[in-house]
């Protein structure tokens, strides 16, 4: 069994040992497999790429072909202790539909993403005028998966919008190592994680105050 | 006791394990009626353990038998499932304890309408009651007690295997530890019961069927029977399939004949399959089966709400299906997965590329094999079975 990526082995960090686990976009399944391992969890997984489910099932997994912009409405409310979005949020077609439904499938949702607002990319546009392409946005614009990037700030705005709370965040660098903040200070400052980092992790909750 | 099976085709690989059969007092059926007694044909492979726990019980599909994994007494052509099931293999006889059953309405052993009605004396015909997958999921049922099984590890089978495999986990779910439905559905299309009626029409129309009474007029159905057959044939196969293995080359001649003997290589196959067919079925089982999938619809009795019949269930499931099967395709298979993710149950659901339409079940598929290997391990894993 190979090693985790650091940012797995983060998101794993955040999952409760014998919990039931919903990973969204789950790939070949090495983070699930992983907390089915380690962790003991009630794995189940969600994979849109065919090949990956198969791996998957083939390796043990639980894991269905799935589209997490229509799949996620048909599980019912609350049936997860955690719910894994990892690097697929910026691929989804409603991120805010799907950010809900995962919301209130499960208690608690990992998310993983991409900064648009990284200052690579924004020198990148600025000076060159060209869409850009970083180590973790290696895409031409013509052919990227990623229909709705944002940056940190952005993510934040709509997990207030849907009525969540953040209660962990962690910087990505571009080599994939994680680094603890504390959530507010994601978005203080020009020069905060907003700015600096190529990627971010969130563990979010239905924010019981406001129930939106 | 078991005793030996009584086939009602003749038995010409004298050699090949005949399998065995228990008689039960009765079987109450869904059409209100009963089977008094009926006699279930099996055979299994494999060692059950001390903890009787590593018991997979294989389902067949509509013209298939209990003869899985070792050769066919009746045909002397091996068992239809052997790249999966045997030593070494991903259902692996070294290790589980492999039971088939041969379902109520056939004709390898099991009670059905070839057999002789103990009230009268002559064969059932049409006076057998209509069954349905339940029933024959009820018969299994008894018979798997009477093995003094409680919990199957496992129920796989493909096609109406695979409905049957639906049922045991809505039936019994406390029975079944993992289900693995294949190249199935939750219930029987439109298209699928019209195909079905098409192949009743042609036994029935056939003079030497007789009213179902074929038997006593010392007849056999058998161009109505194949005629069936072909027509069934063809939906097992893709066009991609039939494309690329006969394409429109023409059968032992240069030209065409501007006759109506058979030109084609697909013409001829065909020919086979219904020729070969009449030799090791019955026409009247054909008839009672092909209606017992007709009426297959397990939602029906909740409202049309299929997940609520896979509430709180125990099974874990894994659902497989193949990209060119247009007789249960893929979308049927993940109304099933979606009905389990809506009620949060455990469940995979592989999709798997192949050219050759329904019947990629029975062939060597590579990623289906994989897939079944994967998940009976993961499950042997949590039921701690070596």
């Amino acid at each position: 069994m190979s090693e985790l990526r650091p940012e797995l082995a983060a998101i794993a960090g955040m999952i409760r040992p014998g919990t039931r686990v919903l990973d969204v976009g789950c790939g070949d399944g090495a983070l699930l497999d992983h907390l089915v391992r380690a962790k003991n969890v009630d794995g189940r997984g969600i994979e849109l790429a065919q090949q990956n489910v198969n791996a998957c099932v083939a390796r043990g997994l639980s894991v269905v072909q799935g589209d997490a912009d229509t799949d996620l409405a048909e599980y019912p409310a609350g049936v997860f202790d955690a719910v894994i979005l990892s690097q697929t949020i910026q691929a989804t077609e409603k991120p805010a539909k799907v950010l809900k439904d995962m919301l209130r499938i499960g208690r608690r949702v990992a998310v993983s993403l991409p900064n648009f607002g990284y200052w690579r990319v924004r020198a990148s546009l600025l000076l060159h005028g060209r869409m850009p392409r970083t180590r973790t946005l290696d895409y031409n614009w013509y052919d990227t998966p990623n229909i709705h990037l944002c940056t940190l700030a952005d993510f934040i705005g709509l997990t207030q919008e849907v009525g969540a709370v953040i209660s962990e965040a962690h910087t990505l660098d571009s080599d994939g190592r994680t680094t603890r903040i504390r959530p507010d200070a994601v978005t203080s400052g020009f020069l905060g994680p907003n700015l600096t980092a190529p990627g971010a992790i969130f563990l979010i909750k239905r924010d019981s105050a406001s129930q939106g | 006791m078991a005793e030996h099976p009584r086939f009602t085709r003749p038995v010409t690989a004298h050699e090949a394990d005949k399998g065995q059969a228990l008689t039960f007092e009765t079987l109450p059926l869904d059409c209100g009626r009963a089977l008094t007694p009926v006699t279930i044909a099996y055979i299994t492979h494999g060692a059950l353990n001390v903890e009787k726990s590593n018991a997979i019980l294989v389902c067949h599909a509509l013209t298939g038998d209990q003869f899985v994994a070792s050769n066919n007494p009746v045909t002397g052509k091996p068992g239809w499932w052997v790249s999966l099931i045997g030593p070494g293999k991903p259902i692996d006889t070294d290790r589980f304890f492999v039971i088939c059953a041969n379902v109520i309405g056939g004709c390898m052993g099991s009670t059905g309408p070839a057999d002789n009605d103990p009230a009268t004396g002559k064969p059932y015909g049409l006076t057998f009651p209509l069954i349905t997958i339940r029933d024959m999921v009820r018969a299994q049922k008894l018979l798997v007690d009477a093995l003094g099984i409680e919990k199957l590890f496992a129920v796989i089978g493909g096609s109406m295997g695979g409905m049957q495999v639906l049922q045991w986990a809505a039936s019994y779910p406390e029975s079944v530890r993992a289900a693995i439905p294949i190249a199935c559905a939750a219930r029987h299309s439109a298209q699928n019961i019209a195909l079905h009626e098409v192949g009743r029409q042609a036994i029935m129309a056939d003079p030497d069927w007789h009213g179902g009474e074929y038997a006593a007029a010392g007849a056999f159905p058998s161009k109505g029977l194949a005629v069936a057959r072909m027509a069934a044939h063809i939906t097992y196969l893709s066009e991609a399939a039939l494309q690329r293995k006969f394409g429109r080359n023409l059968q032992n001649r240069a030209s065409l004949s501007f006759q109506f003997a058979p030109d084609f290589q697909i013409e001829s196959y065909l020919h086979h399959q219904g020729a070969s067919f009449v030799d090791r079925f019955d026409a009247n089982s054909y008839l009672y089966i092909t209606r017992a999938m007709d009426y297959f619809d397990m939602a029906e009795e909740h409202g049309g709400r299929l997940a609520e019949v896979f509430k709180c269930s125990p099974t874990r499931f894994c659902i497989i299906a193949f990209t060119s099967d247009w007789l249960f395709p893929p979308a049927e298979n993940k109304i099933v997965a979606h009905a389990l993710n809506a009620v949060a149950g455990n469940v995979s659901f592989v999709v798997i590329d192949s050219d050759k339409g329904h019947d990629a079940f029975l062939l060597d598929e590579p990623e289906m094999f994989a897939a079944v290997d994967g998940f009976v391990d993961a499950v042997a894993l949590e039921a701690g079975i070596a």
